[in-house]
């Protein structure tokens, strides 16, 4: 028993390893703020092209809806492995010459950029199309139509989901030590290869568990207030 | 104008949704100032008429002109020919989302391309006369039927169309606001405003019409001056339908 709780709970190790597991950590918050700003731009590109109903734009349509499905088949760690490996090796323009933290950033990005653009195009189509008609009906065009009319209340409706991948995305940034970033993760394993205690990821757990538990809370009460919102209007 | 002189003017126009044809072969004209009523059961195609009109729904044959223009088919600038025609619609369809005064300026502002103060002048003047002023800060939630109507109404005049095609618009109102909205109508009528107008309100189509027109199952089965149409119709299903509308207690 006091071998459990010295292996995860050492203060001891809980000290001595802390400074480094915070500034890995810092690393990753970082990167999960740059990611989340990404993957919003990147969804919203995705989800209008998936959504565009034009026939000259047809292919382009194609291939995004094969890359949402492809990307969101992929495991992060693979992914991650790939892109953070691949690309320099590859020697692939421009991807190549990128340092490792922005690999991971492109990897989280194609990653996750997959999953918010389904939320992104189901909050669109939910928009009754008596509104699209309205704003056309005024000589509005397709693309004002859509940025003022459709958009706006398309993304209030889906902050709740887009949160809920947020928080996959703040918990896959510790997926990245795979490829040399020095996050939470890889700063932890370092500590507890040399001294052969776990106690740094316990705190780096905690880290994750301090960041991500508020925001599951908030966006669990989003939705349960969505639902009521919803109730009542029936 | 060229041509022979209508406003609007509509020859063999079609429309089929799936193996259902709704439109079948629609001839109608819609002088300058005139205000036409369509009447007829649900089903007959009086909103599909208002839509295909309105572009929102793509004819499948016959063409529509305004001013002689035609505007539709392929080719057509529909953005440039929706900012002449003003569309009210049964369930008001407001952008919930924006306040009653943005929901007014813009399209004036995006597609006229009028400066805020400009925009915001008109719809003041606008909401001014239909007695909303006080509510331009208001979101549509926050409005009665009758008064997010109004605003609807609002809405379409802030472009200064041509023509203002009303489909049904106090079907989905309550009966003691039927009247706050069917007054503005009235005022536009007396005012020259060109409108084509989609209705159950027989005494209020009886009184503000220039020209009824009656549609069955897609066609236009009788039109005339109201008069004739409500005391004599000849078609015997322009008869029947009178008779059920009176027999409802609407007439």
């Amino acid at each position: 028993m006091e071998q459990f709780f010295n292996t995860f709970f050492s203060w001891e190790h809980f000290r001595e390893s802390l400074p480094s597991v915070l500034r890995g950590f810092a690393t990753n918050l970082s990167l999960m703020f740059v990611a989340e700003a990404c993957v919003l731009v990147w969804g919203l590109v995705l989800a209008l092209l998936r959504g565009a109903r034009s026939r000259a734009l047809a292919p382009v349509r194609w291939l995004a809806i094969g890359y949402i499905d492809l990307f969101r088949a992929i495991p992060g760690l693979v992914l991650i492995y790939m892109i953070g490996f691949g690309l320099p090796i590859a020697q692939v323009p421009v991807f190549g010459d990128f340092s490792q933290y922005q690999l991971a950033v492109l990897a989280l990005t194609i990653l996750y950029g997959a999953y918010v653009a389904e939320v992104y195009r189901a909050g669109i189509e939910s928009i009754h199309w008596s509104q699209t008609a309205a704003a056309r009906s005024l000589g509005l065009s397709q693309g004002k139509t859509m940025r003022f009319v459709v958009l706006p209340q398309a993304v209030r409706r889906v902050i709740p989901p887009l949160l809920n991948d947020f928080i996959g995305l703040q918990k896959d940034t510790a997926l990245i030590g795979v490829i040399g970033v020095l996050d939470g993760f890889r700063r932890a394993q370092i500590y507890a290869g040399s001294e052969f205690n776990l106690t740094p990821f316990t705190s780096l757990a905690l880290c994750f568990v301090v960041l991500t538990f508020p925001m599951t809370r908030f966006t669990d009460r989003l939705l349960k207030r969505d639902q009521q919102r919803l109730a009542a209007r029936r | 104008m060229t041509g022979d002189g209508h406003f609007l003017e509509l020859r063999g126009v079609e429309k089929r949704f799936g193996d259902n044809l709704v439109l079948r072969g629609i001839d109608m004209d819609v002088g300058e100032h005139a205000v036409v009523s369509l009447i007829g059961g649900s089903g007959s195609g009086k909103s599909t008429l208002l839509r295909c009109i309105n572009a929102l729904e793509p004819v499948d044959a016959g063409t529509i002109r305004v001013e002689g223009q035609l505007v539709s088919g392929p080719g057509v600038d529909v953005d440039r020919h929706r900012r002449d025609v003003g569309i009210v619609f049964q369930s008001f369809n407001l952008f919930p989302h924006m306040s009653v005064l943005q929901n007014v300026t813009l399209a004036p502002r995006q597609v006229l391309k009028l400066s805020k103060q400009d925009a915001e002048a008109r719809a003041d003047k606008l909401l001014e006369r239909v007695g909303l002023v006080a509510k331009r800060g208001d979101y549509p939630d926050s409005l009665s039927g009758g008064q997010q109507q109004r605003v609807a109404i609002v809405r379409a005049l802030a472009m200064q169309p041509k023509l203002m095609l009303l489909d049904e618009i106090t079907s989905a109102l309550d009966p003691e606001l039927v009247a706050e909205v069917l007054n503005i109508v009235r005022e536009l009528a007396h005012e020259g405003m060109t409108m084509l107008l989609a209705t159950h309100e027989m005494s209020f189509c009886r009184e503000v019409s220039s020209l009824v027109c009656f549609l069955d199952n897609g066609l236009i089965c009788e039109q005339g001056p109201p008069e004739q149409i409500f005391t004599e119709p000849t078609n015997p299903r322009t008869q029947a339908f009178l008779k059920r509308i009176i027999a409802a207690g609407r007439l």
